[in-house]
């Protein structure tokens, strides 16, 4: 009776606890900045182009049609002919030609779709911009993990440096920095092997993708913003006008 | 043949008096337009409060339209679900708009109800003879939080998911029917497809129609009583020559010109927040919901929507250490109407028994129980507003100082408690959870004392 007992004490502590401690483990780390900017129509092409070609292998963004690209200033045949890899039609939503069930053998879970991906990383610690900022930069060799890599933002994460080529690798070690009168040890990332880019180039190249994600989580809000606009110059117009007849009107109510 | 005898023309001129006559001599359009706005007579002294009932109207009928337009693209299918939300966001013409419109709406709609609930207690709108319109807004209030309820499972992200599974666990905590019961309203073991699919139903047809229903009534149930006002007087009182309230003026034109005014500045408002920041910060679109519902990720914190979040406090403040003292704060309360002898020895014996069964339950039943019970009753109590304020007058503005300082520390708490609602749980948010679910529950039930003790000043005859 009592082994029975210690053994549903035990099966309920690795059920609720676990779980909850697994989840707990995404710690919070101060995000950098994405210096972004929407309107900014040459970054969002660039971004587009590092995301068919680098994302899209593994992850779909599968709510986005390749059309809507038109967005950013690109004609159907430059989508059709640049970005479109798969062989689908221009109008045909993102979607990996990566078979789901391979890729949760290959990486223990399917990889996320991306399409709102920046919108669903807001948190009070900073926008999803600038967690995707921060992310796509501090992946690091870690010989402990399944795939050798991971990441500051998103400890053990699954997913692999897919673009360790080009910002060559990094590790997490130890440092001296000077505080308040002593010295204090610190966790930071040291470059081991340069990659292909200058650190400025890489973090121009993420910069330019976040910013394409970031349109791609609402292309209606650059509409949204500008008829808003416009919307709010009709209402304030309307107040003037619907305050005078009020006033008119109640000029004999004392 | 009685229809032709009726009456003569209803309007004395104009190009459509043909018409309307017709129309009046079938049904009884003219007398309707009469009684409800052109002659329904409105206290003149409305100030900035008295808005917030033609807004709730207004966002009623905005949620209604937008609705009906988003149930043309939505699919209530968990496969299918989250995909047509992006689908509205992204491919529909104008979708972003609508669905922004309905989300921004649904907040909207809570901070007004909220504004215009406070207007009732600030004047004391549910005072005899308005008990009616008090009840059947409260029941408004009620339905609102299950429409609300029933429309976040529908976006399917992981909030809508695990706040639904949350809230239906809630039910699975009651006594005996507690299991079946969830299981019932989920009709599944967890929230599923067939949990979409009826709350889908829930909220485009049940609920909106006996909302709107209900709607009907509190405004038939004020029009037979007359509105109220800021003064706490009853127009009705002093009437003139003409048989209109001389402090009385026109609904139309005068409330529906200024109410317009009001529909206005509420626009504006509501297009800042639409077109500038949808999301609110996290508080009106809550970031996990553009995550797909996901039965097997469980996010580490799970928090309803804003509006929600005061009771959600209560019940995370129901602890088994907090019953304890609980069970110290009731016995008091029964030795207080123990010793209140202007109550009759008859009530003051049950009111104490009752207490000492409280008490007694207190510890027979779990906490977590008392969590959900609490939470029902935080919202229940507002029902009894009529009976337990006992003051002379009706509005603030003659009560005095003790009514004066619950009413503001009540509103307060009612905003702290909401704020560590959203909150992860940590042991200080607990703490002041529970002061704030002892003190919420003292504003309601030491009423009765406390407005009776209350100085009240003098109510003038006149409006001021």
């Amino acid at each position: 009776m009592n082994c029975l007992k210690s053994l549903a004490v035990a099966l309920f502590v690795l059920t609720t606890v676990v779980p909850a401690v697994g989840f707990a483990s995404e710690t919070h780390v101060k995000l950098d900045r994405a210096l972004i900017d929407p309107n900014d129509v040459v970054s969002l092409q660039r971004g587009a182009h590092t995301f068919v070609n680098y994302c899209l292998n593994c992850h779909s963004a599968s709510y986005m049609r390749y059309n809507r690209l038109q967005d950013i200033g690109l004609t159907e045949q430059q989508i059709r002919e640049n970005l479109v890899f798969t062989g689908v039609k221009v109008g045909e939503l993102m979607k990996t030609a990566m078979d789901p069930r391979d890729a949760k053998e290959w990486f223990g879970t399917a990889p996320p779709d991306l399409t709102v991906v920046a919108r669903s990383r807001s948190s009070g610690a900073g926008s999803g911009s600038d967690w995707l900022y921060t992310y796509l930069r501090t992946f690091y060799r870690d010989p402990t993990r399944p795939t050798g890599w991971n990441n500051v933002v998103y400890p053990n994460v699954a997913m692999p440096h897919a673009l360790w080529e080009l910002q060559g690798e990094q590790v997490l070690a130890e440092a001296k920095e000077q505080a308040e009168g002593y010295m204090k040890t610190v966790e930071k990332l040291k470059t081991t092997t340069p990659g292909t880019m200058k650190p400025v180039e890489y973090d121009q190249l993420v910069a330019d993708l976040v910013n394409y994600m970031t349109y791609m989580s609402e292309p209606a809000r650059h509409q949204r913003v500008t008829i808003g606009l416009y919307a709010l110059l009709v209402i304030f117009i309307l107040i003037a006008l619907s305050y005078a007849l009020k006033k008119a009107y109640w000029k004999d109510v004392h | 043949m009685a229809a032709t005898e009726k009456k003569l023309p209803v309007t004395g001129a104009g190009p459509f008096n043909g018409v309307l006559t017709w129309v009046d001599q079938r049904f009884p359009l003219m007398s309707m337009w009469r009684d409800h706005i052109s002659e329904y007579y409105a206290p003149k002294n409305f100030n900035f409060w008295y808005y917030f009932g033609s807004l709730a109207m207004f966002v009623l009928v905005l949620q209604i339209v937008t609705g009906i337009f988003l149930t043309m693209h939505y699919k209530p299918d968990a496969a299918q679900a989250f995909a047509s939300v992006e689908y509205i966001m992204r491919d529909v013409p104008w979708g972003w708009l609508i669905r922004y419109m309905h989300s921004t709406g649904a907040s909207m709609f809570f901070i007004v109800i909220y504004l215009h609930m406070f207007r009732g207690l600030l004047y004391g709108s549910y005072r005899q003879p308005r008990e009616l319109v008090w009840i059947f807004g409260m029941i408004i209030y009620l339905l609102l939080m299950a429409e609300a309820f029933f429309g976040y499972l529908l976006p399917w992200g992981q909030m809508s998911f695990w706040g639904a599974q949350v809230i239906v666990n809630l039910f699975d905590a009651l006594p005996l029917i507690g299991p079946d019961l969830a299981l019932w309203i989920r009709g599944d073991y967890v929230v599923s497809d067939a949990t979409l699919n009826r709350f889908f139903a829930f909220h485009v047809i049940a609920i909106p129609l006996v909302l709107v229903a209900l709607v009907g009534a509190h405004i038939l149930a004020l029009h037979e009583v007359g509105s109220s006002n800021p003064d706490g007087i009853e127009i009705k009182a002093n009437l003139g020559t003409d048989g209109h309230p001389v402090d009385g003026i026109p609904f139309h034109p005068y409330y529906t010109l200024k109410d317009t005014f009001g529909v206005m500045v509420f626009l504006a408002i509501f297009a800042i927040v639409m077109f500038f920041m949808p999301e609110m910060g996290g508080y009106f679109l809550e970031y996990n919901n553009f995550i797909p519902a996901d039965p097997l990720k469980t996010p580490s914190h799970i928090a309803p929507v804003w509006y929600f979040t005061p009771y959600y406090s209560i019940l995370r403040a129901a602890t088994s250490e907090f019953m304890y003292v609980l069970a110290f704060a009731v016995l008091a309360y029964a030795i207080l109407i123990w010793r209140s002898k202007s109550f009759s020895g008859g009530s003051r014996f049950i009111g104490v028994v009752a207490c000492l069964g409280v008490i007694a339950a207190f510890f027979l039943i779990d906490a977590k129980v008392w969590g959900v019970v609490f939470m029902g009753l935080a919202v229940m109590i507002f029902f009894l507003m009529p009976w337990l304020d006992q003051s002379s007058v009706k509005s603030i503005r003659y009560k005095g100082t003790l009514f004066r300082t619950a009413l503001t520390l009540f509103v307060v708490i009612f905003l702290v408690l909401g704020y560590y609602g959203t909150q992860p749980v940590t042991d200080l948010g607990t703490r002041i959870s529970q002061v704030g679910t002892m003190l919420y529950f003292a504003f309601f039930m030491l009423m009765p004392w406390y407005s009776r003790m209350d100085k009240a000043r003098p109510v003038p005859a006149r409006l001021t």
